[in-house]
């Protein structure tokens, strides 16, 4: 009887197994947890010390122009310029890409079929591994000296900064923008076939409006990759914090002014506070992406 | 199957312990150098470590960028040996000079550039202020054609920009312009955009660029020696007082004549001793007795 009985409350192997997957994933969510917090904790900390240890007030630092944390005796932080430059390249870049995005997505998923999916899929996919650092050289290159002759200025600016940034937001928003006209189902296409509605009548009639959250979220994506990325802006904007008063003269963005300034500063002072709380204005976009994006994703249809 | 998941599971538990360890494991090895910070200095040390490092086998010298300030951040931590800066630590906020050691290893020269077709050859120091300071807008006003300068600023806090404005602009405020943050992006800038002014170190000078005189004086080592040049400054290399052996030898090495003679010249920097002054934290030019030759 006992042998039986230890037998049954004795711990099976797969049993086992299964504490020990637990146990090890559990391990790697808390290690994950973990490195969010302390990051979170890092920014949130040294962005408010800006405020709270050195006395700098919140509403200057989201309403005035001059940004010189280390001019004595009084230092500036007027982080505007920056924020509006942030906000209309981010913006600017989706807009422009939208258009380019749904075409794409549309050809690729519902007009050239299987092999015409094969070629542009990798190719698509392919400018996402492209480093920023080539796209800003190539910026500076190219589309500074053509902005400059096109539309005047020197070239340095938020439209050369759009343009950039236009092709590194294409492939995020098309790849997604690809995966929900997939999950449109087959059967909406057949029915509005059935129907005598021509293929462009499908695809703009019934496939576009069935696929708008997925679109509004891809778009999202799309502006929250613009929104942080620092270097290959920094290379064609022209860094220079005055609020933009057209896109064609230098401006500068929150990531732009970080990279260029965090080298040069020391832990603990009000400049580097300052480039922090910078970091933690952009924190707090992503995460406003984040929560429109969740926001959309539940009001969608399928 | 099971068999294959514990190996993956232990393999990468040790992949992990290794990157834990390998930091710990390194910094405490004894022969070990690590350097941090100013992105200027950064190819000379390179160059001057990997040199030193063929005839010191056992010495294990890292050499990292990352900006002056964090340089000097983190050799006052301790958590670096070497800190690289282009400025005095005295001129660096939240630096406490007492608890680090300066050592001089070579001194750099900028000078304003301009595009290639601003017809200027020499301003004056009086007016190069105005230029920095958006009183002199147009080139028309330095009797150039009828075109608009475009100022291109370093980025706020860099050690070349600090040593620009301590000469030029005598604590006048800097226009509020397009700022850079590396000598390499300035050169292209200034070469593609028509009427264009920055400044450089004599190192980045090239054909498409043209470099201006200041009253005449022509920015060259030789002026940068006796400071008929004024813009100029040093490149630092800062230490722990109680630096260990490998880096007190390795300081001794950057500056000795070898590496004075060759590499600091190769590489467009001025050498430390053909220095005829001196310039001290407090920005005192003085001259140095008996400076040889």
């Amino acid at each position: 009887m006992d042998a039986v009985k230890k037998e049954l409350t004795r711990k099976s192997k797969a049993s086992r197994q299964d504490q020990r997957g637990k146990l090890i994933s559990l391990a790697c969510v808390t290690l994950i947890m973990l490195v969010v917090l302390s990051i979170l904790y890092m920014i949130t900390s040294k962005g408010l010390a800006t405020f709270f240890e050195n006395k700098m007030s919140i509403v200057d630092f989201f309403t005035k122009q001059v940004w010189n944390p280390s001019a004595k005796p009084q230092a500036l932080v007027g982080a505007l310029p920056m924020i509006v430059g942030s906000f209309s390249v981010t913006v600017l870049s989706a807009l422009l890409a939208a258009p380019f995005a749904i075409a794409t997505a549309i050809f690729m998923v519902d007009i050239a079929g299987k092999r015409g999916r094969k070629i542009l899929q990798p190719v698509i996919e392919l400018l996402v591994g492209i480093p920023s650092v080539v796209y800003g050289f190539i910026g500076l290159t190219v589309v500074v000296p053509f902005t400059r002759t096109v539309f005047g200025g020197t070239g340095f600016g938020i439209l050369s900064g759009t343009f950039v940034l236009f092709v590194m937001v294409l492939p995020t928003v098309t790849s997604m923008y690809v995966d929900s006209l997939k999950a449109v189902p087959q059967f909406y296409r057949e029915a509005s076939l059935a129907l005598g509605a021509t293929r462009w009548q499908t695809i703009y009639k019934v496939i576009i409006r069935a696929s708008i959250p997925g679109l509004l979220t891809a778009i999202i994506f799309g502006m929250a990759r613009a929104f942080g990325e620092a270097l290959a802006v920094q290379m064609v904007i022209g860094n220079a914090s005055i609020l933009p008063s057209d896109l064609v003269s230098p401006a500068s963005t929150l990531t732009s002014v970080l990279t260029t300034g965090i080298g040069n500063t020391v832990l603990g002072t009000l400049p580097n506070n300052a480039l922090w709380s910078l970091a933690l204005v952009l924190l707090l976009m992503s995460l406003v992406f984040n929560l429109l994006t969740r926001f959309i994703g539940k009001k969608g249809a399928f | 199957m099971k068999k294959v998941n514990k190996g993956i599971i232990l393999a990468s538990m040790m992949a992990i312990l290794l990157i834990l360890t390998g930091c710990q494991s390194k910094s405490s090895q004894k022969n070990s150098v690590t350097i941090v910070g100013s992105t200027a200095l950064q190819p000379l040390v390179e160059k001057a470590a990997a040199d030193y490092q063929v005839k010191n086998s056992g010495v294990d010298i890292t050499v990292q960028g990352g900006g002056s300030g964090t340089g000097l951040s983190q050799v006052q931590q301790g958590a670096v040996s070497i800190g690289n800066s282009d400025v005095f630590a005295e001129q660096q906020d939240g630096i406490d000079a007492k608890k680090v050691v300066d050592h001089k290893v070579a001194v750099v020269g900028m000078a304003p550039v301009v595009n290639q077709d601003v017809p200027i050859k020499n301003i004056s120091m009086a007016n190069l202020r105005k230029v920095f300071t958006g009183k002199i807008t147009n080139w028309k006003q330095l009797g150039g054609p009828d075109q608009k300068i475009v100022v291109i600023n370093r980025a706020q806090g860099s050690g070349i920009r600090k040593s620009f404005e301590r000469v030029v602009l005598k604590g006048q405020p800097a226009l509020n312009a397009q700022e850079q943050d590396s000598n390499g992006t300035v050169q292209k800038i200034v070469q593609a955009t028509p009427g264009s002014i920055s400044y450089l170190s004599f190192s980045y000078f090239n054909n498409q660029i043209k470099h201006l005189a200041i009253d005449g004086v022509q920015p060259n080592a030789k002026n940068v020696e006796n400071n008929r040049w004024k813009i100029w400054s040093y490149e630092h290399m800062y230490t722990k007082p109680n630096a260990s052996a490998a880096t007190n030898n390795f300081i001794k090495y950057m500056k000795s004549e070898k590496v004075q003679k060759n590499l600091v010249s190769d590489l467009g920097y001025i050498s430390i001793h053909d220095m005829k002054v001196e310039l001290t934290s407090d920005d005192q030019v003085i001259p140095i007795k008996g400076a040889e030759e």
